[in-house]
């Protein structure tokens, strides 16, 4: 055999010894947190809540959030109007500019645009923090002093996010609705009559509640993700901030494989 | 009594613990000396069912801690408690959260009688007037001293000390050393403390044990440890900076490259 024919055949055994490698990785982190979500619902089912904490949590998840994602929601909510109506004056439909923000809004922005900061600011803030309590063996002490750590830290953000998330992204419609409110009737010349009677004959009860199902889903995800990479860091502040990256990441591509998943779903659904 | 039974403990390719045997009798203050990364710290936490060993077992008072599932576990941790090195106190409580925090979550004491016995383990532990501060707000030896009232507060029949002197200056160290030693005297309490500080060692132990490789070389009172002719031990306890150990160690180090030479030649 060749010497090159040899090189090339180590160097494809070695590509597949990485894809190994990497898949295993892949099913590894893929169990743990769904083990570690099923570990939350059961315990959230089976013993006293903290409600305490669980306020506490809502209060840093969710009212703390809110200036971000009125931000986020406004802007969004102008950007997409502006667009719309740049494609709809070629078709003289200006006017649907409205109804096009409201359905883009409630079915997808909204609840995704959300996540999406949540993810960027708590679940980083929940991962970073736990990793602390991780390396300084302060979640060590909990279990030596006989405390379940998804009792007592996983269970009240779990609850927290899965509420707030879902309070967001209704905060989220009505900003998002407002923002292209202002662009149609203060830059489109769309009355405000016209305007607002268009957003509300073009959504229907399932707009508003399929985007509200998929922000529960996403509170769920941007909680397990964040608390199972703040269990498993090690090594450090190196490790809390390598571990915090990868959290926002974990949960940035769930949240985005998810809301695929949930569009694909209710479009065959409904 | 606490007996353990070759315990074997690997992570990844890093076998740490390869069948530690040892007894610890009930009352008695036993000092677990070895190298920094020996695997002392692992040993303590296989000891309060931290972690799981790959083989061997821990009989503590004729439990098998091995065989408790997790509520068991739970209530036997009620019966011993652990220091942790960096003290590990919760940063978003206080001090009187701190050390109360197991009666708080486990018991239905009244809040005034959980008050009252904070302060009094506070007290025990030569600290007052800080239980409303945080940890952030106090000195290294004082979060031990918080760390060690935390451990008391249960009043447990065992207390795991990890390296209770370390970082500490040798006065501080020495009101430890002095703290462990009146808790052995005054409650009675069975303590297995694992430090690589020998002042510490010879001053609070009633028997010593060394770990080294993953085994316990070296058992004894600290007169039979300190006159021991065990050269590995010998090394360790004078602290010399030739010996056996440091050969073993250059011996590994050269294996290491030598397998990573041939990997990469392969």
């Amino acid at each position: 055999m060749k010497f090159s024919t040899i090189k090339r055949t180590l160097g494809f055994v070695q590509w597949l010894d990485r894809l190994g490698e990497k898949s295993i990785e892949f099913f590894r982190e893929a169990g743990g947190i769904s083990i570690l979500f099923a570990r939350t619902l059961y315990t959230t089912f089976t013993t006293r809540l903290r409600w305490s904490s669980c306020l506490d949590q809502m209060n840093r998840i969710g009212v703390t959030s809110l200036p971000l994602v009125f931000l986020t929601a406004i802007f969004s909510g102008m950007v997409l109007a502006l667009q719309s109506a740049y494609q709809l004056r070629y078709l003289q439909a200006v006017q649907f500019t409205a109804d096009l923000v409201a359905l883009s809004i409630t079915r997808e922005l909204g609840p995704v645009l959300t996540a999406m900061v949540v993810a960027g600011r708590v679940g980083a803030g929940i991962t970073a923090e736990l990793g602390s309590m991780k390396v300084t063996e302060q979640i060590d002490a909990l279990i030596s002093l006989a405390t379940d750590p998804v009792r007592y830290l996983v269970v009240p953000r779990f609850i927290a996010s899965f509420f707030m998330l879902f309070i967001l992204a209704i905060y989220a419609d009505f900003i998002g609705i407002l923002g292209g409110y202002m662009v149609g009737v203060f830059k489109l010349d769309i009355s405000s009559t016209t305007y607002l009677k268009r957003t509300f004959d073009a959504l229907v009860m399932k707009d508003i509640y399929t985007g509200l199902i998929k922000a529960f889903v996403f509170g769920i995800i941007i909680a397990v993700v964040g608390c199972y990479h703040g269990f498993k860091t090690e090594g450090g502040a190196e490790g809390v901030g390598r571990a915090t990256t990868l959290s926002v990441v974990t949960a940035l591509i769930l949240i985005i494989s998810f809301d695929c998943l949930f569009t694909a779903l209710f479009y065959f659904m409904f | 009594m606490i007996k353990i039974t070759d315990l074997h403990k690997t992570f990844g390719a890093h076998q740490v613990l390869r069948g530690v045997d040892l007894t610890i009798n009930v009352g008695e203050t036993t000092v677990i000396i070895g190298r920094s990364g020996c695997g002392k710290s692992i040993l303590l936490k296989h000891i309060i069912g931290l972690m799981k060993p790959d083989k061997g077992s821990i009989i503590i008072d004729n439990v098998d801690v091995l065989s408790l599932n997790r509520k068991e576990l739970n209530e036997f941790r009620l019966r011993i408690s652990m220091v942790f090195q960096g003290a590990a106190l919760f940063d978003s409580m206080t001090v009187k959260e701190n050390v109360g925090f197991l009666l708080y979550e486990h018991s239905k004491m009244p809040h005034p009688e959980i008050h009252r016995r904070v302060t009094e383990k506070l007290r025990m532990v030569g600290l007052h007037g800080v239980d409303e501060l945080i940890p952030a707000e106090l000195s290294g030896g004082m979060k031990k001293r918080v760390g060690i009232a935390r451990a008391l507060c249960s009043e447990p029949k065992i207390i795991l000390y990890d390296e209770p002197t370390t970082g500490l200056d040798p006065i501080m160290a020495d009101a430890i050393n002095n703290l462990i030693i009146r808790f052995h005297e005054h409650l009675g309490v069975t303590s297995i403390v694992v430090t690589h500080d020998m002042t510490s060692a010879y001053k609070i132990a009633d028997r010593i044990a060394m770990l080294y490789e993953g085994r316990i070389i070296a058992e004894g009172t600290p007169d039979e440890i300190k006159n021991t002719s065990d050269s590995i031990v010998k090394q360790f306890i004078t602290g010399e900076a030739k010996g056996p150990i440091t050969d073993r160690d250059r011996e590994n180090k050269f294996q290491i490259e030598d397998n990573n030479n041939r990997h990469s030649n392969s």
